[in-house]
């Protein structure tokens, strides 16, 4: 996993709430093998007007210009309910998402994304306001410290907006680490067979 | 801060303290998987990545594999599904027979919906933590098994180690008290929950269902309470085990035997929270002021009783759940004040790991035949598919006779699988479909790009098969 230190980039604003894995990645995509391949297919409902994908809607957020370039999403409560697909957060991810920031996550997809490296922020509801009426006025270029613990941005008026989010301790580390899980559990692997030794015979 | 004597503990802390592997103070503490229920679309890319790095499954006899989510309804050729499907299926065959590790493939007599399949195998067992690669696996909850749904990095964790880093979530009891009236059926009261709750309410908590009317629930009953846990964003949905759940059990193809189940048994029968624990948050419902349910939006939470109306966006206080309304009849094509029973559907699903065991489906026969009785049939205007959750359904569905009462009155008996639920396979809406559908998710797209969808219980979507429109069938028994 690639370490994650600092990210700045424009933020696309989908100002939606309860977006869940199937509208980030729809069914008739997961019958690949790979973990490659899913970018395109991002939102495909809204991001095509067409089944095929051959017309982008030219309403849909991130087929405007600069959002096709965006790099953080910033939207609103419980996105990535539903179905635990990890193909949701590598399609984010492909298509160039390193940052979500919402009010709130679905548990797996939050979880999922750690996994991959992509940093799900969860700000307070007035915070996500406040940052969803500066990205109504045009486009925001968005910093992320990992280290820090920190975003920020420089509104129009030229003032500097700075907010503490809060991140698991472990799960910070592992992020700025780009730790290998597996790895790290099989060095526990003393306690594993210590704990399979006293199993009962039923379980 | 009340004060509780410290040795009153839940349930999910009971299952979460027996399968503690580590909590060294800093890290996720590890915890133990006993069972592994993989299929064909989520394992891929897990198994891909182990042999990259040369790993090994630690316990493939811990580890249990079905094809479910894109075969066909039609037929058992592996091909009958399109060539992605076939790809998938046949990798997972591959991998499988690579790392030696059990398949009920294409035709097996033990193949079925991976929630369907492991409680009727008695692979589900009490005091167990059982994960799989889909977020429906809070199934397995109503055994009193600790069960959630994993991302695939997280099914190659399990591959490797057969453990997972957890974070310990918080702990919500409901309780449905009294009794259901007749006819309201498991669906209709998780439904009423969510609609309580909300589609987030229990995000960041696993939940214990207690009181009368759970107790009361049999255990495919149960199945589908637990099933829908994560549709208001549970990690986990449990019910404490309990002579039911043994009864269930007892002598099941893989459930322990002899003396082994009798030491099973003294152990399951502590598995319940104590009386004094504490919950961080509990919710009360009243058994008798449940109806039957309909969803009318884009999230389980979106529900109604069905003899009630579409809601209007000003009905919501919320700003951000008036414009999630709006969204939603937008995207439904219906009206605010549109009676329910006025809504008319063109298709009906009957299946999926909520609502496709035999007592759904004897449910749903059972109004089918009041209706042959009357001379009535499906509705002209309906094309309404029965999808069995497993070949022991299927096969017990024929030997009881449903499934000659589906196809007499105008169903397709379909083979099993997750069909509909998610269209994978060619069981797809087309834009504009409105279906009443027994699954579990009303989401965009969910059935079919442009598709409608209406959760409700398999009795319902029966009688609107058949009517052409919801149907409040406790006016029909008056």
């Amino acid at each position: 996993m690639e370490k994650f230190t600092t990210h700045t980039g424009i933020v696309a604003p989908l100002d939606i709430a309860n977006v869940d894995t199937d509208q980030i990645i729809p069914k008739q995509f997961l019958q690949k093998t790979s973990r490659v391949g899913f970018g395109q297919h991002l939102f495909h409902d809204s991001r095509y007007l067409d089944p095929a994908g051959q017309q982008p809607d030219p309403d849909f957020i991130l087929n405007k210009p600069p959002y096709q370039n965006a790099s953080i999403l910033l939207t609103r409560e419980n996105f990535g309910c539903g179905s635990s697909r990890e193909h949701a957060p590598w399609a984010l991810e492909e298509f160039g998402f390193k940052v979500i920031i919402a009010p709130s996550f679905a548990d797996i997809f939050y979880g999922n994304c750690i996994n991959i490296g992509l940093l799900p922020i969860t700000l307070a509801e007035q915070q996500i306001e406040v940052l969803f009426s500066h990205c109504a006025q045009g486009p925001v270029e968005l910093t992320v410290d990992l280290a820090q613990n920190c975003l920020s941005f420089t509104t129009k008026d030229q003032e500097t907006v700075s907010y503490a989010f809060h991140l698991d301790k472990f799960h910070q580390y592992c992020l700025a680490q780009g730790v290998d899980s597996i790895g790290w559990t099989l060095n526990k692997l003393d306690k594993i067979i210590a704990y399979e030794a006293q199993m009962p015979a039923w379980q | 801060m009340t004060m509780q004597p410290s040795s009153a503990t839940t349930l999910y802390d009971k299952l979460w303290q027996s399968h503690l592997v580590d909590e060294t103070p800093g890290e996720t503490p590890l915890i133990y998987v006993d069972r592994h229920l993989i299929h064909e679309v989520t394992s891929p890319q897990a198994f891909a990545n182990l042999k990259y790095y040369g790993r090994k499954l630690r316990h493939p006899e811990r580890t249990i594999a079905t094809m479910d989510h894109n075969i066909s309804t039609r037929s058992i050729k592996i091909d009958a599904a399109g060539e992605g499907a076939a790809n998938q299926l046949r990798t997972l065959e591959k991998n499988c027979n690579e790392f030696g590790i059990k398949l009920f493939g294409m035709g097996h007599k033990n193949q079925g919906i991976v929630h369907v399949m492991g409680p009727e195998l008695g692979l589900t067992l009490p005091g167990t933590v059982i994960v799989c690669g889909d977020s429906h696996t809070a199934t397995h909850g109503a055994f009193g098994a600790l069960a959630f749904g994993i991302g695939t990095s997280e099914v190659e964790h399990v591959f490797a180690t057969q453990t997972l880093p957890q974070t310990k979530a918080k702990t919500m009891k409901i309780e449905v008290n009294g009794q259901v009236s007749a006819g309201i059926s498991a669906k209709d009261i998780i439904l009423a929950i969510i609609g309580v709750t909300g589609s987030a309410g229990a995000t960041g908590y696993v939940v214990e269902y207690c009181g009368d009317v759970i107790k009361a629930l049999s255990m495919e009953e149960r199945m589908t309470i637990c099933n829908m846990s994560i549709e208001f964003g549970a990690k986990a949905g449990l019910i404490a085990p309990d002579e039911t759940t043994f009864a269930y059990l007892k002598d099941k193809e893989y459930a322990p035997k002899g003396a082994v189940w009798q030491q099973a048994l003294d152990d399951w029968k502590k598995l319940k929270s104590d009386e004094e624990a504490h919950f961080d948050k509990v919710i009360t419902l009243e058994g008798e002021k449940i109806k039957a349910q309909v969803t009318w939006g884009t999230t389980p939470g979106q529900v109604t009783a069905v003899n009630n109306k579409v809601p209007a966006p000003e009905d919501f206080t919320d700003p951000v759940e008036q414009e999630s309304c709006r969204a939603a009849l937008d995207y439904m094509g219906l009206t605010p004040g549109t009676k329910i029973t006025d809504i008319t559907i063109n298709k009906v699903f009957i299946g999926s790991c909520t609502n496709s065991r035999i007592e759904d489906l004897r449910a749903a026969a059972d109004i089918v035949k009041i209706y042959l009785q009357q001379g009535k049939s499906v509705s002209a205007q309906v094309d309404a598919i029965v999808v069995p959750g497993s070949y022991r359904v299927k096969t017990q569905a024929e030997a009881e006779g449903l499934a000659e009462i589906f196809t007499q009155a105008g169903f397709e008996w379909r083979l099993p699988g997750c069909s509909m639920c998610l269209g994978m396979n060619d069981d797809v809406l087309g834009a504009g479909d409105r279906c009443a559908s027994t699954s579990n998710r009303n989401f965009e797209g969910r059935q079919g790009r442009g598709s409608r969808t209406h959760l409700v219980s398999p009795a319902m979507a029966a009688a609107a098969a058949i009517e052409g429109h919801f149907v409040d069938l406790s006016k029909n028994k008056e």
